[in-house]
Order: structure tokens, then sequence, then C-alpha cells
């Protein structure tokens, strides 16, 4: 067994400095009737908030009767402000939020929002997750996004937030004039979490060893399929692919076939009681 | 043995086996393991168990979760004022974070919705007998165990059910261990053990003895401070009275903050009698004995308002108690003083009336040989959780034991030599000790360093799982 496949019981620094708590936006719509399906838990990527989810995914997960709930990471959409927040405020957050919710979670983390889920998974057992568009965090990435978007990349070096094109999130199908109302509600992550994406250590065994499932787009300007292949791997399986779509899955013009697909995949792994 | 995938209540009599001795029929639940008791080891229990593939019968006495910290049972030694003693992050369970919005040291109603609300996320009622008492825990061929239980009062007729392992968690602060005083009979006022102490009224305007310095009577002895008309605080020895707050932050994260960076035992105490000297300074100013041992070489008493009290007169610190008279309370340095209550906060013992001691490997004095605190040599399936009185919050380690149990088990079927190696671990290591030098007490043999003791269990972890 690999040093990274063991689980560490110290956790001193976690002990001695636990993070600061920040208010949380936890948006969310629930099914009409109750039908004993676990509860999703969004986390959005880096820019983005609980809002990104609120526009189509999470109605229609309620409709398909599983209770959604969406977070804002610190410093995003609604949440509390917070510049110097760090990969560890941010997985704080979700298994806080995860933790709050009134039975065992599924994580559904998107972009760099997946890179957040795979550390909370370490802290919290969920029931299974889903990695969307993931960004783990591998220098393919920052290879990806300085070659298709250097002016919103190569200034992040210095300090500032990363900027992502409207043409990196949408697929060509989507309105222009809706594309560049989502772009403009886009925030940015803390300066610290954007570099522990290149620095992060890898995340710890995930708890109770949940089944994980990747989707993405072949298409998908911010993630290489490559990388999606080896996300999908390290957990021993293939990712679902969406082809013409773009990074925001959740946004874009053909939202529903990827959050059919997730919740379809629920539905087979965990069949209603 | 595969990991039982029923999640149901025992069918009766699914097979009835052979009869045992006494021809009382039992019934077999294959590969579920049995838990004993729903409070916060019995519940991660469950979790951990469940998480892990196993099926699981868990019996409660109670008819509710939280164990002793249920202020509705019986049992719960929790009084209206407890709070924790060490700080939310040392307290909570390490995957199930207690709400970031809770303050540094929650009351206890805290800590039981916080059972309930693990109990409820991760579903476990299901799989909790309740309003069950565990009668009798008898080991059978093939490291199986027969649990014969009953209703709680001893209502409705007994059953036997077989078990693949049973794990106990039936919690050690519920027996109170009362000392013997000469002339206690004769005495005329009031005695109480802390366990019926539960609210401050029963202190109000009466002249109050509180025997012990726990953090219990610690507590009680505040409470009497600030309602009863006099207040005595009777201590076998001087003890470190540690505040809650330190250097701005709750004192246990500055402590493990030293521990993280493994400053020696030595400089940590010495930074510490320096910090006490910077703020309360030398408490035999006050009447307090001085201590007779260095730092952490006690069960640590967080309390910061008992020297406060101390100090504006409230509490009087006095010695032990020599004897009881009708009217007055002899001391060992003669004095005599005329309380009209009495509160024995002189702790609990570890009871464990369902086994046979020697099963445990139980000593003279009934103190069971463990390998950390929870493995039994020659009995593989069995295991016991939440035995430890750890410098820092228990519910930790209590998941890590049933975390490193669960896992035992699985590995049982799947590598057997691993399994084997551990058991032969289990032998040579019994009656390990996992904390520095303590004061025995007669029950201090369980006390440990948090540290120590979860790097033990990490080690042992990772033996059993190395490839």
């Amino acid at each position: 067994m690999s040093r990274q496949q063991r689980v560490r019981i110290m956790r001193g620094r976690e002990w001695a400095r636990p993070v600061r708590p920040a208010r949380r936006e936890v948006l969310s719509a629930l099914p009409e009737v109750e039908q004993g399906r676990p509860p999703l838990l969004f986390v959005p990527g880096f820019g983005h908030g609980a809002w990104a989810f609120a526009e189509h995914w999470l109605g229609h997960a309620a409709g398909r009767g599983f209770p959604a709930y969406a977070l804002s990471l610190r410093g995003h959409g609604g949440s509390e402000p917070a510049p110097e927040a760090t990969l560890r405020a941010y997985t704080h957050d979700v298994t806080q939020a995860a933790a709050g919710l009134p039975r065992q979670a599924v994580l559904v983390g998107h972009g760099a929002g997946a890179l957040v889920v795979r550390h909370a998974l370490a802290r919290y057992p969920a029931r299974a997750a889903v990695l969307a568009a993931p960004v783990l965090g591998d220098w393919s990435t920052l290879g990806t996004a300085l070659r298709r978007n250097p002016g919103g990349t190569l200034p992040a070096f210095v300090g500032a937030g990363l900027r992502l094109s409207r043409r990196q999130l949408f697929s060509r199908e989507l309105p222009d004039a809706e594309a560049r109302r989502y772009a403009a509600r886009l925030g940015h992550a803390g300066r610290r979490a954007q570099w522990q994406l290149l620095t992060h250590r890898d995340p710890e065994p995930a708890v109770g060893d949940p089944p994980v499932l990747v989707v993405g787009s072949p298409d998908d300007r911010v993630v290489p399929p490559a990388a999606l292949t080896r996300a999908a791997r390290r957990h021993g399986g293939a990712p679902l692919l969406f082809p013409g779509m773009g990074h925001d899955l959740m946004l874009d013009v053909r939202w529903r076939e990827p959050i059919d697909a997730i919740l379809d995949w629920l539905e087979k792994e965990h069949p209603p009681a | 043995m595969s990991p039982s995938t029923d999640p149901g209540r025992p069918e009766p009599d699914a097979t009835t086996l052979a009869p045992p001795r006494d021809a009382r029929p039992v019934s077999d639940r294959g590969d579920t393991v049995c838990v004993i008791g729903a409070g916060a080891s019995g519940l991660t229990a469950v979790k951990n168990l469940r998480e892990h593939g196993f099926g699981v019968d868990c019996y409660e006495r109670e008819t509710g979760v939280g164990g002793a910290w249920n202020w509705r049972h019986d049992r719960s030694p929790v009084y209206a004022s407890t709070h924790l003693i060490s700080s939310r992050p040392f307290t909570q369970f390490p995957d199930f974070p207690m709400p970031d919005d809770w303050p540094d040291y929650p009351h206890h109603s805290q800590v039981l919705t916080y059972f309930e609300r693990y109990a409820d996320h991760f579903d476990l009622r299901q799989h909790i007998w309740f309003g069950t008492e565990v009668i009798r825990v008898e080991p059978v061929d093939g490291d199986r165990w027969d649990v014969t239980t009953r209703s709680t009062g001893g209502y409705g007729p007994e059953r036997t059910s077989r078990y693949a392992a049973v794990l106990v968690a039936n919690g050690h602060n519920w027996s109170p261990k009362l000392p013997r005083y000469e002339g206690l009979e004769e005495f005329r006022g009031e005695i109480m053990h802390a366990s019926s102490y539960k609210d401050p009224a029963q202190l109000r305007g009466k002249r109050v003895l509180v025997v012990g310095a726990g953090n219990t009577g610690c507590d009680i002895a505040v409470e009497a401070a600030q309602q009863a008309s006099h207040c005595w605080h009777s201590t076998r020895r001087g003890y470190w009275y540690a505040p809650k707050y330190v250097l701005g932050r709750p004192a246990d994260q500055v402590n493990d903050s030293l521990l993280a960076l493994r400053v020696p035992l030595r400089v940590r105490q010495w930074l510490y009698h320096w910090t006490l000297r910077l703020t309360v300074g030398d408490l035999t100013r006050f009447g307090l004995p001085k201590p007779d041992h260095r730092v952490y070489e006690t069960h640590p008493i967080a309390n910061s308002q008992l020297v406060y009290h101390v100090g504006h007169g409230q509490i009087t610190p006095v010695p032990d108690v020599a004897r009881f008279h009708a009217k007055a309370v002899e001391l060992t340095d003669g004095r005599e003083i005329d309380p009209e209550l009495v509160v024995f906060a002189t702790g609990y013992l570890p009871r464990f009336e369902f086994l046979d001691p020697r099963v445990l490997g139980a000593d003279e004095a009934g103190r069971p040989r463990l390998w950390l605190n929870a493995f039994v040599p020659g009995h593989p399936t069995l295991a016991v959780a939440g035995l430890v009185q750890p410098d820092s919050g228990i519910f930790t380690l209590s998941h890590w034991q049933t975390v490193l149990f669960a896992r035992l088990l699985a590995l049982r079927v799947r590598r057997p030599e691993r399994a084997a190696a551990f058991a032969q671990r289990v032998t040579a290591g019994a009656g390990e000790r996992y904390s520095g030098k303590v004061k025995d007490s007669s029950r201090h043999w369980f006390e440990v360093g948090h540290a120590d003791y979860l790097r033990a269990v990490q080690r042992a972890m990772h033996e059993l799982e190395e490839k």
C-alpha cells in the first residue's frame, strides 16, 4: 500500500489550527414528496457560485426526486468574502455543508470544485461522488489554460484572479447574450487557493470508499480529454462524455443530458428503498 | 464469511441451532456483528461497521441514542451546566464535523443534538434495538459469541442470538465509585454522589462540601461558589488547574500546536508552568496544596473558573476528609467543618457485568488486560470501544478503534494471515500504556495521551494493511 493510500489519523494541524468559519450560501430545491433518495450537494468550481447550479440543475434534480443543494465556496457567490482562502478552507466549507444535510449526501463537484470534493471525501463519508469536468490541478490543465486563454491565465502568476473566457466555458450553441450574462457573474477564487491547484498534495483516501463517476465533454476547452480519462481511471472507470458541450456543463444549452446521466447513475448505484 | 448485506432486524429464530447447555434456542445471526450500547462509541461503531459492509445489531438499554450525553437517561452523569472539556476539533468524529458556528466548548445538549444528527444522517437507528439490555455475552466455538438480551428492567423473556463478533461500548461513566470513610453512616447531613447532581438549585443556600478535584468536582465547586452559602472543596493532593483559553486560543489547540511539532514533554511542562505563572501565579497562597507532580501527569482539569472563585473567597480549599461525625466532617489536618450537604465527585468505574471477567483477562482489581485499550488477547472477534480516559476528546479515539476493528474483521476473511499476525500483536502488547507517567488511582489505568494513543492506532492500522 503506497503512502498516499494510507489513512492519516494524526491531524495535528487540523486540530490545533481549525479553519475559521465563514458564512456560507447554500441554495436548495427540494422534491415535493420525500422519496428516500440521497441529497445531492453541488460544489461549483473557482469563480462560480451556487447560482450556476440554481439555473437548471437544482430544479431538475428535485423534479426527479433528489433533494438538491448547491454551496458557494467562501469568497464566491453569496458567501462571505475570503480573499485569503485556501484549498483547506474550501474543503472545510464542503464538509460542513455536507454534514449539515439531513442525510448522507452525494457530492457533485464541478471544475476545481471537483478537486475540493476529492479532498472533502477524505473528511466526510459521502454516499457517492461525481466529478464534472474536473480540474484536478495537474500541469496539463495549466498547459491547456495557457494555450487557450493566455490573457486570463498569465496574470494569475502575479497574484491576479484566474479569468475564464466565455468561449472556454460555453459551446457556440449558447446565445451570446446569455453567455455574457453568465460570464459577468463570475468571480474568482482566493490567490492562495489558485496556486494550490498546482502545489496541493494528493488527497487522502476517501472515507468509506464511495463510488465515483466522472463526466465531461471532449470539447471542453478547460479540461483536456486525456485529463478526464486519467481522472476516471483513478477511480476505476471511464468518463461519461457529452460531445459538443463547453466546460460549464450545468449552464450550456444541453444542460439536461449530463444531469440526467448523473441521476440515472445514482439511481442504479442506490436504488430507492 | 462474506459481509452480510441484510440491514434488517434479526428474524426471530432464523435458524435454530442445536440447543446449547441450558437448552435455550439460539438464533443464528450469521455474519452480523453485535454492538453493545448506542452512546458515542456505539454509534460510531455501528456507522463504521456498516461502512465496511457488515450487518449490525446494536442493543441499547435506554430508548434514545447518546448514552451518557443524553440527560434523559437514568445512567447519564451530565448536570445542567456540563460543557465539553476539550474544544470542538478534538471532540468531533473525524468524518462528521460539528457545526462551525457552535462555540469552542459546546454544551451537553448540543453534544446530544450532534449524536442524534449523526444517527439520522447515517440512518443508524434502524440497526438499534432500543430498550433492550444485554445480560450475558459468552464465547462459543469458532470465535463466535452468544449474546443474551431482554427488555430493560427485566421484563419479558430472554433471547439469545449468535454473532460473528461483538463490540462492547457500554461506557465507563455510569457506575459511581464511592470511597469508604469512617463514620459515614452516622453523618446526619445529606450525601450524594455527583451522578445524582443535576442542577445548581440542589446547592442553593446550603453549606456544601465537594469532594474530588476531577473535572466534575471542579464544576460543582464552581456552581456551589455561586449558589451555596458556603463551599469547601476537598482534594487529596494539589492539582494543576488549566484554563480553557491561553494565548488567545482554546488551550488544547495551543498544546497540540506543540505536540504537532513534537516538542518534548519536559519542554512542554516548562512552558506550561511558565504560562500559568503569568496568569494565576502561585496557587499555594490561596491555601491550595502545591501539586506533588508535574503538569500532564494526571488527568488534566480544564477549569478557568475554579481559581477565580478561590481568589474571591467563595471556595475554601481543604485537604482530604479523615472521617465523618454526626454533625461535622474531620479533615486530615485536624480541622472540623460542618457542611449540610456533601457531594462526592469521586468518579466512576468501568463495569462489564455481562461478561465473565476472565474473558477480558481481568486482574484481581477487575482491570481488563487489553491492547490499545480495545483488543482482547485470545478473542480476535471481541473488542471494547471507548474504554479510554484521554487528555482530550474521547469520540475521535472511539471512531478509530472501531474503524480498526471493522478492518480487522474484514481482513479475517480476505487475508487470514494478516489477522493472525494482528492477534499475535494483541497478545504480545496486552496491558500497554499510552501516556506518560500517571499518578495511580483505581481508574487511571485507562488514562491515555491522545497523541501517543492515536499514533499507536495509526501504526496498528498500517501494520495490519501493509502489503
